[in-house]
């Protein structure tokens, strides 16, 4: 059975100027371990898809499930990540790390050894007293993705988790998280606006359309090797042909022949 | 940090730390010259008749006048002065924070309460001096209640818009964790805010003494700000200048007390 089912989601905004539609009928499922990123014109309702599916924002119409159960507001079978890291510079690492089973109140003898056990396999169990101005960007947003799986969720939403950081901190923050993720089976669900990483992070790419936003397409992304990693990805051949796939269902032809870009690099950024 | 091993250092280096201990040492000798040099200007100047000591008063005067209050009780007139202070500002920070947060919580309220505060915070609360001595007599409770007065809407707008400000993010990443609004308030708002509040804190020090003396003033019972009342009146200046000297003294160690608090609780919630 599929952990995360999205059945036939639809948001609408109310302020005073009117009404706005910025989801239509969203509807799709993944199954346990899969990676799916969600790519779209810049504000077509990315980030509103994840409010809806991390319970924070009760959606007009449709419902979420995950493993079953639907969600009506924020769980411990999710874990969403943001674009900052937002940890709290009065608290030490681990302490930060605790924060949402203290907040959830799940502070048993037991998750916090799983939590000491994380920061111990992902390389911080030395920083766990320092404090988080003591860390480089990088670990930083390892810190703030250990903070998200200490409350052992099902799901991890990203919501742009790595567009605050600098291109080469990107790369390799985006390579550990696609590690830890892989190993420790979550099942993620990344909004980006960066072309190249949602191919070389996503088993599949959700293509979202412009405002009201609906799924255009669900672009299965394979390359051929045993054990991909997302640099590893970027010198693949197939690389250039999700590339250029993507681009075109965005609508981002002509943009591209006016700007006189090359495919390639992300050019959007 | 800590670095386990000093290693050697350059000539440059040696000089470069040379230089900046005679700048350091500079500004403390011209620190005490500054002093030193007005004490003996104010002291040679009356005793050359230059000033009239009767109205400017005299350092020596000013020494002997301290050997007659220590007799007499100006410890206990600078302990009335102090404990007022201290009763003002403890009520004005924790009334101030308490209304601030209650602010934060409910925004019907703080909509509806916004042009008071705007009101109160611009009128000068010594206004309010004679309304306070009828409703609170004329004893201490109005002294420590002009103190609060003056103190506790700083507080509030200044804690207030310390909440206001927090990081909108830190506050949507404790949501994604289901957190409630009093999980909010006390695990992400209120620390935040632990700098704001010493800010505020350090500003209220000087207030409250405002307020007590300007009580005192009104009162006259005991206190500093009786003392240089009575001696204005019976033409003491030598008395005026002693209680306005402690006074300052007083002042400056209770804001130093307020900052050392800062200092050690600072440490407590990671180097800032």
């Amino acid at each position: 059975m599929a952990i995360l089912q999205v059945e036939h989601l639809r948001q609408v905004y109310q302020s005073k100027d009117g009404e706005t539609v910025a989801l239509e009928d969203i509807h799709f499922s993944m199954e346990k371990g899969e990676f799916f990123s969600v790519v779209g014109p810049s504000g077509c309702g990315k980030s509103t898809l994840l409010s809806i599916i991390s319970g924070m924002l009760p959606a007009t119409d449709g419902r979420v499930l995950v493993a079953g159960e639907e969600i009506k507001a924020p769980s411990s079978h999710i874990g969403y990540m943001l674009q900052q890291d937002n940890l709290l510079e009065w608290r030490t690492i681990r302490q930060n790390v605790l924060l949402g089973l203290e907040i959830r109140r799940q502070l048993t003898p037991e998750m916090r050894d799983r939590a000491d056990h994380l920061l111990e396999t992902y390389g911080l169990a030395a920083f766990a007293n320092r404090h988080p101005s003591q860390l480089s960007g990088g670990m930083r947003q390892r810190a703030a993705l250990i903070r998200t799986l200490a409350i052992n969720p099902d799901i991890l939403l990203l919501d742009e988790a790595f567009s605050a950081l600098d291109y080469q901190t990107r790369l390799e923050v985006t390579e550990d998280v696609y590690r830890i993720i892989k190993r420790e089976q979550v099942t993620a669900l990344m909004v980006t606006h960066d072309i190249p990483e949602s191919i070389c992070m996503g088993d599949k790419v959700l293509i979202l359309s412009e405002r009201p936003a609906v799924i255009r397409t669900v672009l299965p992304i394979r390359f051929n090797m045993d054990k991909r990693t997302p640099i590893t990805c970027r010198s693949q051949p197939e690389f250039a042909g999700y590339f250029n796939h993507i681009w075109k269902e965005l609508g981002m032809n002509e943009a591209l022949e006016t700007a006189g870009t090359v495919a390639g690099e992300d050019p959007l950024s | 940090m800590k670095h386990s091993k000093q290693p050697a250092l350059s000539p440059e280096r040696t000089l470069y730390l040379k230089q900046n201990k005679r700048t350091q040492n500079r500004i403390r000798l011209c620190r005490w010259g500054v002093l030193v040099v007005f004490l003996l200007a104010w002291e040679g100047s009356a005793r050359l008749g230059l000033i009239d000591s009767f109205i400017f008063s005299q350092p020596s005067r000013i020494l002997r006048t301290y050997q007659t209050m220590l007799q007499d009780d100006l410890l206990y007139h600078i302990r009335v002065t102090v404990g007022e202070t201290l009763a003002g500002f403890l009520l004005g920070a924790a009334a101030g924070v308490l209304l601030a947060i209650l602010l934060w919580w409910n925004a019907f309220i703080s909509k509806v309460s916004e042009p008071y505060l705007v009101v109160l915070n611009s009128l000068p609360k010594i206004a309010l001096g004679p309304v306070i001595i009828i409703i609170a007599g004329a004893g201490t409770k109005a002294i420590v209640f002009m103190a609060l007065a003056i103190s506790l809407v700083v507080t509030v707008l200044e804690m207030l818009s310390g909440f206001r400000d927090t990081d909108k993010s830190a506050i949507r990443m404790a949501r994604t964790f289901g957190a409630t609004k009093r999980q909010i308030f006390t695990k992400i708002v209120f620390p935040a805010n632990i700098p704001t509040l010493f800010d505020s804190l350090k500003v209220n020090i000087g207030l409250s003494l405002v307020g007590v003396i300007a009580g005192e003033f009104l009162v006259s019972r005991a206190g500093l700000g009786y003392l240089i009342v009575y001696g204005g009146q019976v033409f003491k200046m030598d008395l005026v200048m002693a209680s306005v000297i402690i006074l300052a003294v007083t002042a400056a160690l209770l804001y130093e007390a307020v900052a050392l608090i800062q200092h050690i609780i600072g440490r407590r919630f990671g180097a800032r």
